[in-house]
């Protein structure tokens, strides 16, 4: 069974379509691509899987469970909307590190606050908070950055800063970890750094969608791509395939202009 | 001559220290929950509040004192505020800590806006709750945007304490003065100019220090 079931998304700002009819669905371990030019609707989509916006029309469930379903008027209290967000991580384009916080501490703070809700945290306070510090320490030295656990976000590259925003949002171990174009914002130089962390999550079955420019990536490390246009999914299937040889005229234009650089 | 001096001064600084740290107390988280009002998704409240900022930020501070400290006793039969000292401070306070608030709402405001939604959604995807973005990410970030435009109206408060000689509260400028009335001397007028930069200038150094404390981070 798919992990991730998105069916008939709508989403539209006003009078402005930004995503319409978007159904797909993804297996546990795989990572799907999503590629399209820019004002496509990609960053939406991801928004509205991670409830930062709220679909107008569609569904959205994960392992089987109904997340989200237009067609029931639910207004779901703060408490249920949290629990449901924790399906999902969000690696953001611009990073969005907390500046006031320490690498390790960027990506402790959800866990220890999360933490503050057992019922036996009073008692075990202090041997909770050490596993999360270990289990934080961990995740930045899988990201290459065991010698920069206590810097601040300014003190960091761009391709570290997002190496920590990685690391904060697989910290609560979402099932499905979405990444919104997380090389665009960085120098050409420091893309690699972070494309090979997501490339080592890929072969660790980590569930990913990621929103991407780099083709060559997309084929080498998405099992399955989207490729979208005006809101629309216009062509998916197999990357290589895709990418490779496109069926559709658009995603055909849309990759030559790519393959010009 | 001197030393009379320097103890009515000291009086008058006691008195304009308890008005300044009492209006601060009271006027700071006023301010940030009208900053709130002003942030409101729901309009009658956003507007409400929006009219009290611009009702006390146009009208002058002296007005509102006389009107708070005199209204309540013209209006009701009695006076809400007794008749001494601690009454005139009271009466001060309340006006002041409303003005200020209104001042310190819309720099709130400004700080909390002028930091990018990214930092609110980061919070938010990681399922944190409301209170816990605000006190866990937003503060800190807005206090270290808002400490510049706040040690302004601090700093302006201090002497806008002297308004209360209005009413008679004997702070430190009604302490100098009162000496020029009596004794037709000039010089504790001077004498009280140099409480005032002094107590201006420990408060600089205090900002000085903040801003550097709060320079760890971008
Ligand atoms: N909050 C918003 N209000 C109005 N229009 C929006 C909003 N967010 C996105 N859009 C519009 O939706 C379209 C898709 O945007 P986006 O999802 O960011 O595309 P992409 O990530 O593929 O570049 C764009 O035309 C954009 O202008
Ligand atoms: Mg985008």
């Amino acid at each position: 069974m798919a992990i991730l079931e998105v069916n008939n998304i709508e989403k539209h700002f006003g009078a402005t379509k930004v995503l319409e009819n978007v159904s797909f669905s993804l297996e546990e371990g795989k990572a799907l691509a999503i590629i399209g030019s820019s004002g496509s609707g990609k960053t939406t989509l991801l928004r509205c899987l991670n409830f930062l916006e709220r679909p107008n029309g569609g569904s959205i469930a994960v392992r089987g469970e109904t997340l989200f379903d237009a067609s029931v008027p639910a207004r779901e209290h703060e408490k249920e909307l949290r629990k449901k967000r924790l399906h999902f991580g969000m690696v953001f384009q611009a990073f969005h590190l907390f500046p006031q916080y320490t690498a390790l501490e960027n990506v402790t703070l959800a866990e220890r606050l999360l933490a503050q809700e057992q019922p036996d945290f009073k008692q075990r306070r202090r041997e909770i908070l050490q596993e999360i510090e270990k289990h934080g320490q961990q995740l930045l030295e899988r990201m290459g950055l065991a010698e920069r656990m206590h810097h601040y976000p300014h003190q960091l590259s761009g391709g570290q800063q997002q190496r920590v925003a990685i690391a904060r949002a697989l910290a609560l171990q979402p099932d499905i970890l979405c990444f919104d174009e997380p090389t665009s914002a960085l120098d050409p130089e420091l893309t690699g750094e972070v494309l090979k962390v997501i490339r080592s999550l890929a072969k660790q079955r980590t569930t990913m969608i990621i929103v991407t420019h780099e083709m060559a990536f997309a084929r080498d490390v998405a099992d399955s791509v989207i490729f979208m246009d005006g809101g629309v999914i216009v062509e998916q299937g197999d990357a290589r395939d895709v990418i490779e040889h496109p069926r559709e005229e658009r995603t055909r234009q849309f990759l030559a202009r790519y393959a010009q650089g | 001559m001197f030393w009379t001096v320097t103890q009515s001064l000291l009086n008058g600084l006691a008195t304009t220290f308890e008005i300044f740290i009492f209006t601060l107390l009271f006027s700071l988280p006023l301010g940030l929950a009208l900053a709130f009002g002003l942030m409101s998704k729901f309009r009658p409240l956003r507007y409400l509040i929006q009219v009290l900022v611009w009702v006390i930020r146009g009208t002058p501070l002296m007005l509102q004192l006389i009107i708070i400290f005199y209204g309540p006793g013209l209006w009701l039969s009695h006076n809400i505020w007794s008749g001494n000292e601690t009454g005139r401070i009271t009466a001060t306070v309340v006006a002041f800590a409303i003005n200020y608030a209104c001042y310190f709402s819309v720099i709130f405001r400004g700080g909390i806006e002028g930091i990018p939604v990214g930092q609110r959604e980061a919070g938010q995807v990681l399922g944190m709750t409301r209170s816990q973005i605000f006190f866990r990410i937003t503060l800190l970030q807005m206090v270290k945007r808002v400490v510049p435009p706040m040690s302004n109206e601090i700093i302006t408060l201090v002497k806008d304490t002297s308004l209360a000689r209005i009413i008679a509260a004997y702070e430190l400028t009604f302490a100098g003065y009162s000496f020029m009335k009596s004794a037709g001397l000039t010089w504790p007028l001077f004498y009280t100019g140099v409480f005032y930069l002094i107590f201006v200038g420990i408060l600089t150094l205090l900002f000085n220090y903040i801003e550097r404390k709060l320079g760890y981070f971008r």
